[in-house]
């Protein structure tokens, strides 16, 4: 153990993470933001979920500073009267884990399509690139739009409310898994090409296990640079599936959701419901993109050769 | 006389392109002894690495064996299907490539990489694979093989790359290694230490070599045996230091010429004039014609067969040589 934090520690990417005050500012940022995702329960003050903290009374109250807002209430409270903050907090939580979820699933569908299409290429190639750009040219807004219709008549409204995280996650993962299936069957194509496949083929190796611990492992570093860019993705996309309302429901906001709600009351003058989620899902999707950014000129073979 | 470890007979490679199909190797067929060291010399593009890996079946797509026997102890390797010759691969014939900076996997540590072959092979547990490896690195002269172990590809130099592949080809004690131009990526005192090294293993193990190369100072000093090919066929074979010291084809006779030992001092360096014809281009009669200097009118019409000619102790395929001095 000692021994791999001293080989990290003398890696290129330590040494270049650490002369990268970006990469530093937005890895905190995005460990702070995670954080407060994993730990909601111990850090907001209340609980959004639970209809105790709904209270009419104090709906669309303004943040503390502000002529009428009340210290109980930081950042104020939206249209139900629960404290914004506490359900910001959750609503974090519940983007984040969409975000990260989608991710997997896409990563998991297009990393195992990608290698079976580069390795055995042909007609199986053929048929999977074809099968993506029938994906890629559908909306996902659209299949969303299909799905939860089609899922709302057929087991009612309530239903969905209870299913919503998972089903986000499958519409996002599988809208987006053709991304993570070309890049990875490109990297294919130009590994498989190299001697040590060919010597693992003289070694006997059969194809899966060439293809799984052979080249994939060397095709790790445009994953890895994809996943965060597809991360920042996957949250926006639930942002805006939520906004349109075909997210999260209204009882277990996420940042979209509560950013759609608010959207009604802006012209009544209360801002805050729309902005500081608003605010928050900028700053946690610009870390992540910052954090893509360092990834990939750090991983770039063309900058740097390890 | 000891038995034949490997026999190819009559084999035929073909490929198919877009323009039809051309024929790689040409009726080629040698054999080894148990124990034997034999070289395929030739220019690049003679056919030497498809016989190469014909040999264990290891051609790809658009190139198929078309017909021939590859007798592996009296085994047809052409036959077999692929889940058997998988357990060959790698088991009882190894292989060695050109380049040691790419043929081991850069992401994966030595030890992995010789332990998942031995496993893949042999029902031994880890810790037996373990074992072996190190025994295979201080066979190839690795200082201490324990620590080198966890060591990724690039933590090494190039020699002590094309050593580790040496040991990782000894890992399960093959009968028959194919090395591929082993040293030509390498600088010439590394060569010189590499060749002799796989010569001693060899020896001492009683492994069988197929040395393929283009530099024939390397095959004189390490093979028993070796086949001259050119444009897919074998044309000059038999025991090395008699065709080094006295060539017979001409095209034989051209390649030794064209070494800069050959040559004397201030001269121009001897070469063969024109190239090796493209697969698709192969001229008629006999493929070298338009090269040689010793060309005769029955060439342009006539495919010279490959002949065995006691007196000369070898095989020639050449009109130059007669039935007289069979």
């Amino acid at each position: 153990m000692m021994d791999k934090i001293s080989k990290f520690r003398s890696s290129y990417l330590w040494y270049s993470f650490k002369n990268d005050k970006f990469a530093i500012a937005s890895f905190l940022v995005f460990m702070l933001l995670l954080i407060i995702a994993v730990f909601a329960p111990l850090i907001s003050p209340y609980n959004p979920y639970s209809p105790d903290n709904i209270f009419i009374l104090n709906a669309e109250m303004p943040p503390f500073w502000i002529d009428g807002g009340s210290k109980e209430f930081l950042l104020g409270t939206d249209d139900q009267g629960r404290d914004l903050l506490s359900t910001m907090i959750y609503g974090l939580r519940i983007s984040i884990m969409i975000g990260i979820g989608a991710v997997l699933l896409q990563a998991i569908l297009g990393i195992i399509i990608g290698l079976i299409s580069g390795y055995v290429g042909g007609k199986i190639d053929s048929f999977f690139m074809r099968l993506a750009d029938v994906q890629l040219s559908f909306s996902y807004l659209m299949v969303a739009i299909f799905l939860s219709a089609i899922f709302k008549a057929a087991f009612g409204v309530g239903t969905f409310g209870e299913v919503a995280v998972p089903f986000l996650i499958i519409v996002i993962g599988l809208a987006q898994w053709p991304q993570y299936a070309r890049t990875v069957r490109a990297s294919v194509l130009a590994e498989k090409e190299k001697e040590y496949v060919q010597a693992a083929r003289v070694t006997g190796f059969g194809s899966v296990k060439i293809m799984w611990s052979h080249i994939l492992p060397n095709c790790l570093s445009p994953i890895f640079v994809l996943s965060t860019i597809q991360v920042a993705n996957a949250v926006m996309s639930e942002a805006a599936l939520s906004f349109l309302g075909l997210g999260m429901p209204v009882t277990r906001p996420s940042l979209g959701s509560l950013i759609n709600s608010g959207f009604e009351y802006i012209f009544s003058g209360s801002w805050w419901i729309t902005a500081f989620p608003g605010i928050v899902l900028v700053i946690l999707v610009l870390s992540v993109n910052m954090l893509g950014d360092w990834l990939r000129d750090t991983l770039n073979p063309k900058l740097y050769k390890g | 006389m000891s038995e034949k470890l490997l026999d190819v007979k009559n084999l035929v490679v073909n490929f198919k392109m877009r323009s039809g199909e051309v024929t790689a190797i040409d009726n080629v067929s040698f054999s080894l002894l148990k124990g034997e060291k034999f070289g395929l010399v030739g220019e690049s593009g003679a056919g030497k690495s498809v016989t190469g890996f014909s040999i264990i079946k290891l051609i790809s797509k658009p190139g198929y064996i078309k017909s021939g026997e590859i007798l592996f102890k009296n085994n047809d390797l052409a036959k077999l299907d692929y889940e058997s010759i998988r357990k060959i691969r790698g088991n009882r014939i190894s292989m060695i490539f050109q380049d040691p900076m790419m043929t081991l996997n850069p992401v994966l540590t030595i030890g992995t990489q010789m332990i998942e072959t031995l496993m893949a092979h042999k029902n031994i547990s880890k810790s037996e694979a373990r074992k072996i490896a190190v025994e295979k690195l201080k066979k190839v002269h690795i200082p201490s093989p324990e620590k080198r172990l966890e060591q990724y590809p690039h933590e090494f130099s190039g020699g002590m790359r094309q050593r580790i592949i040496i040991a990782i080809s000894l890992l399960t004690d093959p009968e028959l290694i194919i090395a591929d131009e082993p040293t030509t990526a390498l600088d010439v005192t590394i060569q010189a230490e590499i060749m002799e090294l796989l010569l001693q293993l060899c020896d001492s193990m009683g492994m069988g070599l197929i040395l393929i190369t283009h530099d024939l100072a390397v095959v004189s000093q390490v093979t028993d045996r070796m086949a001259v090919m050119y444009a897919g066929k074998i044309i000059e074979e038999g025991n090395t230091l008699e065709i080094i010291e006295n060539p017979k084809h001409p095209y034989t006779e051209g390649l030794i010429a064209a070494l800069p030992e050959s040559a004397s001092t201030k001269e121009k360096l001897n070469q063969i004039p024109g190239n090796m014809p493209g697969l698709g281009k192969i001229p008629e009669g006999c493929s070298f014609h338009p090269r040689c200097t010793k060309m005769m009118d029955i060439c342009l019409t006539e495919v010279p067969e490959l002949k065995e000619y006691k007196k000369l102790h070898r095989k020639i395929s050449c009109h130059l040589y007669n039935e007289k001095e069979q």
